[in-house]
């Protein structure tokens, strides 16, 4: 299969096998014009399978998703045909706007214009919780 | 400006002077009677409560201040739709102070961001309830003479009880606190909060589901109702409402000075034949919590 290649743009890179569309909705890539290809199941020497974006603009990518939803993704600048940027997303601690409280009793679900505010509360089993009710982030999946 | 939302926002020596400051007021009830004249506190409960509510204004009176605000949210602009930042950015135009009880956990909070007053989170659902914690630390204070090396044992409503979750996180902060979690399956205390509070900071427990067989170790025991207003299904409230009942008789085993906490109202988990036996604290409890509210009004409007 052919997919062109980037002259300016992003190419997100070492996304986990199948969480290439959770990715792509997280970043709101639905909204853009460029032509942005998703390419699944790539076969990896490193990871056995893996999914790639490829988006043909330079926009701003909000690194803070791509560290949420799957911190071991590259994304590479790619400039007039050149890489001139490697980036590893890291585990952030707080999200802003990224998810929604899905607990029912949070003040978040009645008040208009509120900040979606979750905070990275063990590293270790990425868990993070609203900040104002405390109920644990679910993931797409949950 | 600091405000009181969570528990942890006061540090373990702000707490312990907050504790110094309820046993002079205590002492010296006199010295503290026009403290607060000229203040006024907001007490803004979009949830009926009369305990809390009343013990607010009771602490703002009788530090000289006085008291505006509501005690439900269909007598105030809530009912129409008005957002909480809104109601706060109103409120603190004419109040210097506001206790807040919210039915949205969390609203306390968005109040904070807002306010040009300090905020008390007086209840917001089941999450927090902080100053019902204090009025249960300079309890056990008074009672005990110290915070740390207790065994304290935890009955009834574990799994929903914002009191429960709140005291454990305070006595996290002291040492050696040994803790007994009794409460039937249902009931437990969630996973969360062994994980994040309990094992985090290596607090040695158990649970067991037998009252009778957890009274005989303990120094405090803090007895919690089965709320039915936490319940989605009045049938399961029905089911484990009396599922844990403290009386003479299972008291009988119990150490000569155990306290017995709880942060009222009781249902029936106490039967009154307790409430004369000199180890019930929780009358004593309520008074405990004016005071503090007291000592905590003074503390975050900066007075001395």
């Amino acid at each position: 299969m052919n997919i062109d290649s980037i002259k300016n743009g992003i190419v997100i890179d070492h996304i986990k096998a199948g969480k290439s569309m959770e990715l792509y909705h997280y970043l709101n890539l639905e909204n853009l014009n460029c032509s942005v290809a998703i390419i699944k199941n790539v076969v990896s020497k490193k990871m056995g399978r893996k999914d790639i974006i490829k988006i043909d603009e330079d926009i701003h990518l909000n690194l803070d998703v791509l560290g949420y939803v799957d911190p071991d993704t590259t994304v590479n600048i790619i400039k007039d045909g050149v890489r001139i940027e490697k980036r590893h997303p890291e585990l952030p601690m707080q999200l802003v706007n990224v998810i929604k409280c899905k607990n029912p009793r949070c003040i978040t679900t009645t008040e208009q214009e509120i900040a979606q505010i979750f905070k990275l509360t063990d590293r270790k089993n990425r868990v993070y919780r609203c900040i104002y009710c405390e109920s644990k982030a679910k993931t797409s999946k949950e | 400006m600091q405000h009181l939302i969570d528990i942890c926002d006061l540090s373990v020596a702000e707490i312990d002077r907050l504790i110094e400051k309820s046993n002079d007021i205590i002492k010296h009830r006199e010295n503290y009677s026009e403290k607060c004249k000229g203040k006024k506190l907001a007490a803004l409960f979009f949830e009926p409560s009369t305990r809390t509510r009343l013990s607010f204004e009771a602490a703002m009176l009788e530090l000289g201040g006085s008291v505006i605000g509501f005690s439900e949210a269909n007598s105030s602009s809530a009912a129409k739709g008005e957002s909480v930042s809104d109601t706060i950015r109103t409120v603190g135009c004419y109040a210097d102070i506001i206790a807040m009880r919210h039915p949205k956990e969390g609203a306390p909070l968005v109040a904070s961001m807002k306010s040009s007053v300090p905020i008390i989170n007086a209840g917001d659902g089941g999450h927090n309830h902080p100053t019902q914690t204090l009025a249960d630390l300079l309890t056990i204070k008074r009672e005990k003479g110290r915070l740390n090396d207790l065994t304290v044992g935890f009955c009834g409503d574990l799994k929903f009880g914002r009191t429960v979750h709140s005291l454990i996180t305070a006595l996290s902060r002291q040492n050696n606190i040994r803790l007994i979690l009794i409460s039937p399956q249902e009931l437990k205390i969630p996973e969360y909060m062994k994980q994040e509070v309990i094992e985090r900071f290596g607090m040695p427990y158990e649970e067991t589901d037998s009252l009778e067989k957890a009274i005989p170790n303990l120094d405090v025991l803090y007895m919690t109702r089965v709320q039915r207003e936490r319940f989605f299904k009045e049938a399961d409230y029905i089911r484990l409402k009396d599922s844990y009942i403290l009386n003479l008789s299972k008291l009988a085993h119990a150490k000569a000075d155990l306290s017995i906490l709880h942060p009222l109202p009781r249902v029936n988990e106490i039967s009154v034949e307790v409430d004369d036996d000199p180890r019930a604290c929780y009358f004593k409890q309520v008074l405990n919590g004016k005071y503090i509210r007291m000592a905590l009004i003074l503390k975050l409007l900066g007075v001395e």
